[in-house]
């Protein structure tokens, strides 16, 4: 595990980048004061005492719920494309990709 | 060890496309080659509202991998997310193992050289593959027809030596995967592929070097040819007084060479999280026990056993198990029953020439073994001989029918009987002087010459043996 | 004689099934009262004006031929997250202009089967990110008590409508009180499932751990009929689960005697609200004439909840809303000159401001490094929520509270400084981080007339429970009859 960050310390620029945001300077500088105020908020849980306390993933105590490898019909492929903002050849298309 | 004294250390992440026929969350159909865009719905393209439902026998084949690498299999299992942006990723998040895989450790055995190896496996998951990109002029065109199929994904410890223990591994993985029906491991479909870690270090040092990571091995053959390449050009460096860098490196098949890719981000944030939307998978031990009793001989005991069993040379027994349905085919021709050898000389020869020739699969074929068993007793009673025996099985391979019916029907019966044959003896050394004239010379081989023209003559019927022996009767007497 | 669209489901059930009056009658008014009001509340983005009366005139066909549905010819309202065939689902996002959803979420499915008709899509904070329908990429709604305030969110359309009698009853969805408080706020009855009793296939997803969908209806008797029709297990979702479900309906019949209600300390504070204080304790009080008895519980992680439900539902949205990147539906950004720009601009102007602030803060607890100090932390504190509500159920049957602690306030009042909408949320959020159930119901009016709510929460399973004490009240009071100043007029020929 990476080592523990400085708590409260929200890179808003850097984040918007890894959620693929494209934000303008002035949404950043605001971001980065609303979110620090919230950042900080939130920051109350340390005061908690968390040892030997197992996380909730899931509301419910079930497991195991699977499916049987049984197929079904999907979507046709014209109902696919019809939502499809660029398309050609039955693909969906996409500006150039850099490797 | 290098040529020049060091030392390679190989890891490969292998991924390797189940044999389910549905995809792993959703129960779209898993064919490969249909047109694009045409296996999909809402779950495998990420349309809002969709939710993931765990596919039980992408569970149970990966299960019985573990189990067949003896690695412990996980009682709690879980699925997480992974977070990153690409167009072949529908949901931005693929749903993988991150923590808690179902499967942990095990070994895989390799044989080199006569000299066998274990390669220490760290983990077995699952996860849903990604969809397919192809690249036009300006753009990028996707089709999620694969996106979602499951992906089982197998990572080594660095014990692999060489580049041939590499390419030994993946051949003998495949062959256990095709074994129990895991999966179809079909190269040219991409049900199997391997990402490779390689590092060198000096012969007197115990820590591993530092590691580049190779992507782009599309072939077993690819995986090995990179490695060699990657070796070289990193003991060079070092010996140079250089320092490989850790990176990853792009292997070009037709230049031979490993460059070193566009640094996009310098280390993924895959933002690892549970999986909400799915379960865990809690597998107690009486479940994964029942598994365990589904799981075929595996292909070194069922060597083993063959030779045992059917006094058979270890040789022929490796080929016969290298698959596992040729190995079917011949248990059961077998037991009809069959002389042993002779039915995996049948196999061994014209059977796998013929499939491989027409592409087949032993188990589409309508010769069946039943019938083989009846051509072999066909021959052994001298009913038919070889050449017909050939003819016979050709034809059975590709129209099935039982051997017997043929022979009585056309007349195929072998001809014995010296009488009958004696008259086309006559013949064959009138018409053939030269070759009388060569045998009496001291040239023995003519006297197969002149068997062939008898055989011509009775139409491919009569019993070689005896001709030889009335021939050599008539030209040494 | 009071117009169709101001009647409660159960009644319209009454008249169908007497012959007195048709489903397309009652779509016919309904159309009429969406028409006399809804261009001041907003409620509505888009009303399917033909298909429902296509399907009502289906309906009474289906009738007359024997047809028995639960909700046969009776319109229903659906938040805009909420997948219908055939129709946008735009979750008030202009992320997901010109998609059309190819499938029936389950919820709507049943409702379809049981032959409810649709009627239109409501309004509500862009996907469902927010408690005043504020965030709406389109438009805000306004509370009909007072067109100038909020009528919460982030079923804000829903709660609007019926509370004006513009819906006769509407789905909506709950992920930290977005349906109990717009209820409380437009005084009409809000009900809350336990998690994993209504299956999340085809609602657009929030925060996977925490979203159900919900009615909000007229009365309590119109919430626990809808709720039979969508409660149940479904092999489509994995966290749904497989518990039977009961006759909400012959839950309501009981009385109050042999109830036992909890009264958590920690939601009666010292600095809240006198108005809604007194109305809620006035309701309190009530329930115990009824023949409930009063506990004091304690549930001493309340303050912690925020905090909790603040990171734990933004990381599962950061990563629920990545899908919407302009590749396979939706909308896209053109000229870009690759994919990461296509990306960053397509959701940089699909997406408004809440949405852009969860994503953000979702994206950082999750990330390297932070994960332990956040994600991992929220979970557990989550933990302590709910064996509080564990321990306080073992000593009550339902846990009374006030919804919010305030009523409705101005448009704009608190958009400047989002953690003060955040803080706004303290009564809802903790029984969605413990998965249990909760129903708003009107137990007052401000001075400024504005409606206040009492919240009964109930374990795990326990809506018969909240829905007998939530009928026992509300049949005892007149809160649920009062009408709202701009809802529709009660003739249909005003």
């Amino acid at each position: 595990m990476k080592e523990q960050a400085k708590a409260g310390s929200i890179d808003v620029g850097y984040v918007a980048h890894l959620a693929r945001l494209a934000l303008t300077d002035s949404e950043i500088e605001r971001l980065q004061r609303e979110l620090s105020q919230v950042v900080a908020y939130v920051d109350q849980l340390a005061e908690l005492d968390l040892a030997g306390i197992e996380p909730t993933a899931h509301a419910t105590r079930v497991e195991n719920v699977f499916r049987e490898d049984e197929p079904q019909p999907g979507l046709s492929h014209e109902q696919v494309m019809a939502n499809a903002p660029v398309s050609a050849r039955g693909q969906f298309l996409v500006p150039k990709i850099l490797e | 060890m290098t040529k020049d004294g060091y030392i390679p250390s190989i890891g490969l992440e292998v991924h390797v496309q189940l044999r389910t026929r549905t995809k792993m969350f959703c129960a779209c159909r898993t064919d490969f080659g249909q047109p694009p865009n045409t296996l999909v719905c809402p779950v495998c393209l990420g349309y809002p509202g969709v939710l993931p439902v765990m596919n039980e026998q992408a569970i149970h084949l990966t299960v019985l991998t573990g189990l067949m690498i003896g690695a412990r299999i996980s009682e709690y299992s879980k699925f997480d997310r992974k977070s990153y942006f690409y167009p072949d990723m529908p949901k931005n998040y693929q749903i993988s193992q991150y923590d808690q895989p179902l499967c942990e450790g095990g070994t895989v055995t390799i044989a080199l050289d006569g000299e066998r190896k274990e390669i220490r496996v760290v983990r077995i998951h699952l996860e849903e593959d990604v969809a397919k990109n192809m690249h036009f002029g300006t753009s990028s065109g996707i089709d999620f027809n694969r996106a979602g199929h499951p992906l089982m994904e197998i990572v080594t410890e660095p014990d692999i030596g060489s580049p041939a223990e590499a390419h030994e591994f993946l051949v003998t993985l495949k062959q256990m995967l095709a074994y129990a029906e895991v999966s179809d491991c079909n190269l040219e479909e991409g049900n199997i592929r391997c990402d490779v870690n390689c590092s060198v270090r000096p012969a007197d040092q115990t820590a591993l070097g530092c590691k580049a990571e190779l992507k782009n091995l599309n072939t077993f053959k690819g995986v090995q040819a990179a490695l060699e390449y990657e070796i070289d050009r990193q003991t060079e460096l070092l010996s140079g007084g250089g320092t490989v860098r850790q990176e990853t490196r792009h292997w070009d098949a037709e230049a031979g060479v490993t460059r070193s890719m566009r640094t996009k981000e310098s280390a993924h944030d895959y933002r690892y999280f549970p999986e909400p939307d799915l379960m865990p998978v809690v597998l107690r031990r009486e479940l994964v026990d029942g598994w365990r009793k589904t799981l075929p001989e595996m292909p070194r005991a069922r060597r083993a056993r063959f030779a045992r069993e059917y006094g058979i040379p270890e040789y022929d027994a490796g080929v016969l198990a290298a698959d596992k349905h040729v190995a079917d085919y011949y248990e059961r021709t077998v037991r009809c029953p069959a002389n042993p050898k002779a039915v995996s000389n049948w196999l061994m020869t014209e059977m796998l020439r013929l499939l491989a020739e027409h592409d087949k699969d032993i188990r589409s074929i309508p010769l069946r073994p039943e019938a083989l068993a009846e051509l072999i007793k066909l021959l052994e009673d001298k009913t038919i001989n070889m050449t017909t025996a050939k003819e016979l099985f050709a034809e059975l391979f590709n129209r099935g029918g039982m051997p017997g019916e043929l022979v009585a029907a056309r007349g195929l019966t072998q001809v014995s009987d010296t009488d009958a044959l004696e008259r086309m003896v006559m013949q064959a050394l009138e018409q053939n002087p030269k070759s009388v004239a060569d045998y009496r010379g001291g040239k023995k081989a003519a006297l197969q010459f002149l068997v062939g023209q008898v055989m011509r003559l009775s139409k491919g019927k009569a019993n070689p043996k005896v001709v030889a022996g009335l021939l050599t009767k008539k030209l040494d007497g | 004689m009071s117009r169709l669209s101001s009647l409660s489901v159960h009644e319209l059930l009454d008249r169908l099934a007497a012959g007195t009056c048709t489903s397309v009658a009652i779509v016919e008014d309904l159309l009429s009262a969406i028409d006399q009001c809804d261009p001041t509340l907003g409620a509505y983005l888009s009303v399917e004006r033909e298909q429902a009366l296509a399907d009502a005139c289906a309906a009474d066909a289906a009738r007359a031929d024997g047809g028995r549905g639960r909700l046969l010819g009776i319109p229903v309202g659906v938040k805009d997250l909420l997948n219908v065939r055939g129709q946008p689902c735009g979750c008030a996002s202009r992320i997901l202009e010109g998609y059309k959803a190819p499938y029936d979420a389950t919820a709507i499915a049943r409702l379809r089967a049981e032959g409810a008709v649709f009627v239109g899509r409501l309004n509500m904070d862009e996907f469902a990110m927010g408690s005043s329908t504020e965030n709406s990429g389109y438009r805000p709604t306004r509370n009909p008590w007072n067109p100038a305030c909020v009528p919460g969110g982030s079923s804000g359309g829903s709660a609007a409508a019926v509370a004006a009698d513009a819906c006769c009853i509407a789905l909506g969805t709950d992920t930290g009180g977005s349906i109990r408080q717009p209820a409380g706020f437009c005084g009409c009855v809000g009900l809350k499932p336990t998690y994993g009793r209504v299956s999340r296939y085809g609602l657009t997803a929030f925060a996977s751990s925490l979203d159900q969908i919900g009615p909000l209806s007229r009365d309590v008797r119109d919430a626990a009929l809808l709720l039979r029709v969508i409660a149940g297990h479904d092999p489509r979702d994995s966290s749904s689960v497989n518990v039977p479900v009961p006759d909400y309906e012959a839950a309501l019949e009981q009385s109050l005697d042999g109830v036992t209600l909890g009264l958590p300390e920690e939601y009666f504070v010292a600095g809240l609200n006198a108005e809604i204080r007194d109305a809620v304790q006035a309701a309190v009080n009530r329930c115990r004439e009824l023949g409930a008895e009063l506990v004091n519980v304690s549930l001493p992680h309340t303050p912690y909840a925020i905090a909790t439900y603040y990171i734990i539902a933004t990381a599962e949205a950061s990563a629920n809303l990545a899908r919407y990147d302009g590749v396979r539906y939706g909308l896209r950004v053109k000229d870009a000159a690759d994919p990461v720009e296509m990306y960053g601009k397509t959701r940089a102007a699909g997406f408004g401001d809440e949405v852009k602030r969860r994503i953000i803060l979702g994206t950082y607890v999750l990330s390297s490094g932070y994960y332990d100090a956040y994600y991992l932390r929220a979970q557990k504190a989550r933990t302590l929520i709910r064996r509080d509500f564990e321990r306080a159920f073992g000593k009550c049957d339902a846990i009374l509270t006030p919804v919010a602690p305030t009523a409705a306030y101005r448009l704009g009042e608190k958009t400047e400084n989002p953690l003060d909408m955040y803080l706004s949320d303290a009564f809802t959020v903790p029984a969605n981080l413990a998965g249990i159930c909760g129903l708003a119901v009107p137990c007052g009016l401000t001075g400024d007339g504005l409606p206040i709510a009492l919240q009964i929460l109930g374990p795990a399973f326990g809506e018969p429970t909240i829905l007998r004490v939530g009928h026992a009240y509300e049949q005892s009071t007149d809160w649920h009859a009062a009408r709202p100043p701009a809802a529709a007029p009660e003739n249909s020929d005003s």
